[in-house]
């Protein structure tokens, strides 16, 4: 028997791989960025899950707006890492520290 | 009734195989493909719960747009991927540590308690979804109750690609262009020159 | 008339230190002396219309605050007192304020010295013709701010600053005591002005306070705290160390301030407090026991010094010394007439020792001179007039003012009366003898000058010589023409109200005594010309047999030592305690350095944070994310 738990569950983990993606990788930041699309992923089952166990159709309208800025936010980000390429000549993380305070 | 169980099972073992494959490929291409891979099962979960359009919807946009773009984009950047294994096995203990924390909290949340008396393969059979159809059911919904969000998110996808744009594009300079309105705008007095020049020599 | 008498040199201040700049010099000096002039002449026809009335004027000018039952009025009070002093205050600053239109004719500020002259005077006035005693304060303070200002006139010497520090704060411990006494008579009499208290004085004659665990008759309590006050104004014994500093003054100030006006004021609160003054017994003992002390004290100092000015100075604290033993012993009215004739030729022994320095190219020290009869014989004959009439020579004004206070302490019935006699018989001698010694050093015998500033000795200019003149006449005449206002047949219809007489009978000495006064001022002429006159020799012999004498009389009698290491020395100490290790380490070191210290330290520690690495700070976002979960599940 399949509980919503269940899915819960699943969107966890795919949640926290994704979350882990974020730093153990040092090599490359599109790495960064397929995590980010994991952890997108990983709401948009928890919330399909939801309007299924809640007889809710909103919860289903919500992803697909999820899905429309992650598609959007992933073209940015994109494009944020071609000029960081230009500039830089490589994406390895450990370049990326303009920051340092 | 196992059915649907077997086939959630193989579905998210596949889904959460190929996303720890997606962070720990060597060659950024093979992590695209199996951040693919992550989407279609995904897909097929969605389908098994009921939600076929979305089901639809995430391969078309997820896999058919975003990941293609991330393939043209890691293909044009070149990467060398021999020097990017460095570094990883120094965060790997503790981070791992902290995912696995992370999943074990994650699961004493939602596992302990029990949401609901029936389990869910049951409600692809509720009412509501069986009378009309998924598609149907989120048309009805998304153009009249939230309707303003559905222009916004047009909008959103409006501002990202400009914003791509404009990012990216820069002038080389080696493409000749017209430019109409400095075209229009020559005035008769200087559209020419003269210049005294000598026999033999050049400007 | 009165207040255009009080408000004139208000104007001359103004106009001379606002204005004084945009026209030429020589407008604001004539402008100022021309109002002081117009004053001084006012003051005269005032005093003489006043001759005859008996009654006291007061003339209300405008109400200064009124703070429950503690009102304060600006008012002038006018009775023989006020026109005396008047006189006095006028014509002596009418007479310096012409003299310094030659005395600084080379110093760059002319302006601000007329200016700040005007101001004293304007402030003196408020001082005399004030009704209440809140208004004479404001007088009082005004005058010790005039005499910083000018005793520190030429602000590039370090010694002249210090010199007016000193005198300020040497004051403000008197007025620390004139505070409380308004204080105190406020809380007895309910009101501070003139009136109410002369009214009330006998009513509180057998009244106790309690004061600082001890009880006290009230109204000794309050005289005595006036007396502290009028103790630093008038450099009184304890509080007299200031006067001789003072001379780093301009030589026309230490004339105005320091001999005729400012160093009165102590002789005339006692007088116009004189109602009060008569219930306060124990207090009246030692006021004429400070007097009598002080008049010895500096005399025996005068005898030593060798700065010209300074001599003058010491014989000035003598003299006060002797108004403020004559007013202890109750006869108000010879203090003041000594006041009078010591204003006169006081101010004319300054300002001839200025024409001396004049000559002299800024020379002051007595050593350095000597024959100067020869080549500048105006100034040095109107030394002579002054000397004369300070040692109390038969008709010089001098004679009559010292002959009725010594009078006075020979007839009084008060304890200290005998002591105080004595004393003023030595003093007397004392006085002859620093007094030849300043002229003969100065005047007479062989030069002890190079001969270059010898040759160029010469008579001040006209200016300089007419208030000498002016000054000089009042010296020789004020005696003869007011003696019998003051202390003789008329005295009654002349001081009427203002101030407390006793037996107005004019006694005369016993003809020992007599002797014995006039004889002590002729051996202290005599032994003034042996030792400096005649046998020159002498002068360093004595000095060098008499040698411990000698020193504690230059030396004045280390009082001035004796104040720096009890008070100087410790209060330094503690001041630089409180600075070095109270304020700096403390207050700053846990204030804004402290403060800003560890705000820079620890911003240096957060700042290594911020690494830049973008999987930093994922790392940490999951990090907390972990906590909160954590958190929420065992909540």
């Amino acid at each position: 028997m399949i509980y919503l738990e269940h899915y819960l569950f699943l969107a966890a983990i795919i949640f926290t791989i994704g979350v882990l993606g974020i730093f153990l990788n040092k090599k490359n930041v599109i790495i960064i960025l397929m995590s980010i699309e994991l952890i997108l992923l990983s709401v948009n089952i928890n919330l399909i899950s939801f309007s299924v166990f809640l007889n809710d159709i909103s919860g289903q309208i919500f992803a697909m707006l999820t899905l429309t800025v992650a598609a959007a936010e992933a073209a940015i980000g994109l494009a944020i890492l071609v000029v960081f390429y230009r500039n830089l000549g490589s994406i390895e993380v450990n370049k990326i520290n303009k920051l340092k305070g | 009734m196992y059915l649907y169980s077997i086939t959630f099972y193989i579905f998210s073992l596949v889904a959460v195989l190929s996303a720890l494959m997606v962070i720990s490929a060597r060659n950024p291409v093979h992590s695209v493909l199996f951040l693919i891979l992550s989407f279609v099962n995904a897909s097929g979960l969605f389908v098994l719960l009921g939600a076929e359009f979305l089901a639809m919807i995430l391969v078309v946009v997820y896999v058919g747009a975003v990941a293609v773009l991330f393939l043209f984009v890691v293909m044009m950047l070149d990467i060398n991927f021999v020097k990017l294994r460095e570094g990883f096995l120094q965060y790997l203990p503790f981070g791992a540590l902290l995912g696995i924390v992370l999943i074990i909290e994650l699961g004493i949340l939602f596992l302990t308690k029990s949401f609901s008396k029936n389990s869910l393969s049951q409600f692809v059979q509720s009412p509501q979804i069986n009378e009309v159809e998924n598609t149907k059911l989120i048309g009805q919904v998304l153009y009249t109750d939230y309707f303003y969000l559905f222009q916004i998110s047009g909008l959103i996808l409006l501002v990202a690609m400009v914003g791509s744009i404009t990012l990216t594009l820069r002038d080389r300079g080696q493409v000749k262009r017209q430019n109409i309105s400095s075209q229009n705008f020559i005035d008769a007095k200087n559209a020419i020159e003269k210049k005294k020049i000598k026999l033999g020599e050049g400007i | 008339m009165a207040q255009l008498i009080v408000f004139l040199p208000l104007i001359g201040f103004l106009f001379c230190f606002f204005l004084g700049k945009k026209f030429n010099f020589k407008v604001s000096q004539i402008l100022s002396t021309s109002l002081l002039f117009l004053s001084a002449i006012l003051s005269w026809i005032l005093f003489f219309s006043y001759i005859g009335e008996r009654e006291t004027q007061i003339i209300h000018i405008f109400n200064w605050f009124t703070s429950g039952n503690f009102i304060v009025d600006w008012s002038i009070r006018l009775d023989s007192l006020t026109t005396t002093m008047f006189v006095v205050v006028c014509s002596v600053s009418a007479c310096v304020h012409l003299y310094s239109i030659g005395y600084m004719s080379d110093d760059p500020s002319k302006e601000r010295f007329m200016g700040y002259l005007s101001l004293f005077t304007f402030f003196m006035l408020m001082l005399v013709s004030s009704n209440n005693l809140l208004q004479m304060f404001f007088g009082w303070e005004g005058v010790g701010l005039a005499s910083y200002l000018l005793i520190g006139f030429w602000y590039h010497k370090p010694s002249a600053n210090n010199a007016a520090i000193k005198a300020f704060l040497v004051n403000r411990v008197g007025d620390f005591g004139y505070a409380l006494g308004i204080a105190g008579v406020f809380y007895i009499f309910g009101s501070i002005e003139f009136n109410v208290i002369f009214d009330n004085a006998e009513n509180f004659k057998d009244h106790t306070i309690h004061f600082i665990g001890l009880n006290f008759s009230t109204i000794d309590l309050l005289c005595f705290l006036l007396f502290i006050g009028a103790m630093g104004k008038s450099a009184q014994l304890g509080l007299h160390t200031w006067l001789p500093d003072a001379m780093e003054g301009p030589t026309p100030v230490s004339a105005l301030i320091h001999a005729a006006t400012m160093v009165t004021a102590g002789v005339f609160l006692v007088a116009r407090m004189s109602p009060l003054f008569e219930y306060a017994l124990v207090t009246n003992l030692f006021i004429t026991f400070i007097g009598a002390s002080t008049a010895i004290f500096a005399a025996s100092i005068a005898l030593t010094q060798n700065d010209i000015k300074r001599v003058i100075a010491y014989s000035t604290c003598s003299q006060l010394g002797y108004m403020f033993f004559a007013a202890g012993l109750g006869a108000y009215n010879a203090s003041i007439f000594h006041l009078m004739t010591h204003g006169f030729f006081k101010a004319l022994l300054f300002l001839s020792a200025g024409s001396v320095i004049h000559a002299m190219h800024h020379e002051q020290d007595m050593r350095k001179m000597g024959g100067l009869f020869k080549k500048i014989p105006f100034t040095g004959s109107m030394m002579w007039i002054g000397s004369l009439a300070i040692i109390g020579f038969p008709y010089f004004s001098g004679y009559y003012s010292k002959e009725s206070i010594l009078e006075n302490a020979y007839y009084s019935s008060s304890s200290m009366a005998t002591f105080a006699y004595i004393i003023g018989i030595l003093t007397a001698l004392l006085t002859a003898f620093y007094s030849w010694r300043l002229l003969f050093m100065t005047f007479h015998g062989e030069t002890r000058s190079d001969l270059k500033t010898y040759d160029h000795a010469h008579e001040s200019p006209l200016v300089m010589t007419i208030p000498l003149i002016l000054l000089a006449f009042g010296s020789i005449f004020a005696g003869i023409l007011f003696s019998n206002f003051y202390i003789g047949k008329l005295q009654y219809s002349f001081w009427g109200d203002s101030i407390i007489l006793h037996d107005g009978k004019h006694y005369y000495l016993p003809f020992i005594q007599t002797l014995i006064v006039k004889s002590s001022v002729a051996i202290g002429v005599m032994l003034a010309a042996l030792i400096y006159f005649y046998r020159n020799h002498l002068s360093k012999n004595l000095a060098h047999n008499l040698d411990p004498l000698y020193s504690i009389s230059y030396n004045k009698w280390y009082v001035d030592e004796l104040y720096h290491s009890i008070f100087i020395r410790p209060y330094f100490y503690l001041a630089n305690l409180f600075w070095k290790k109270g304020d700096e380490k403390i207050i700053d070191g846990y204030g804004p350095n402290g403060i800003s210290k560890v705000v820079s330290i620890s911003s240096g520690y957060l700042s290594r944070f911020q690494s830049g690495y973008l999987y930093h700070y994922a790392f940490a976002m999951l990090g907390g994310l972990v906590i909160i979960l954590t958190w929420f599940i065992y909540y």
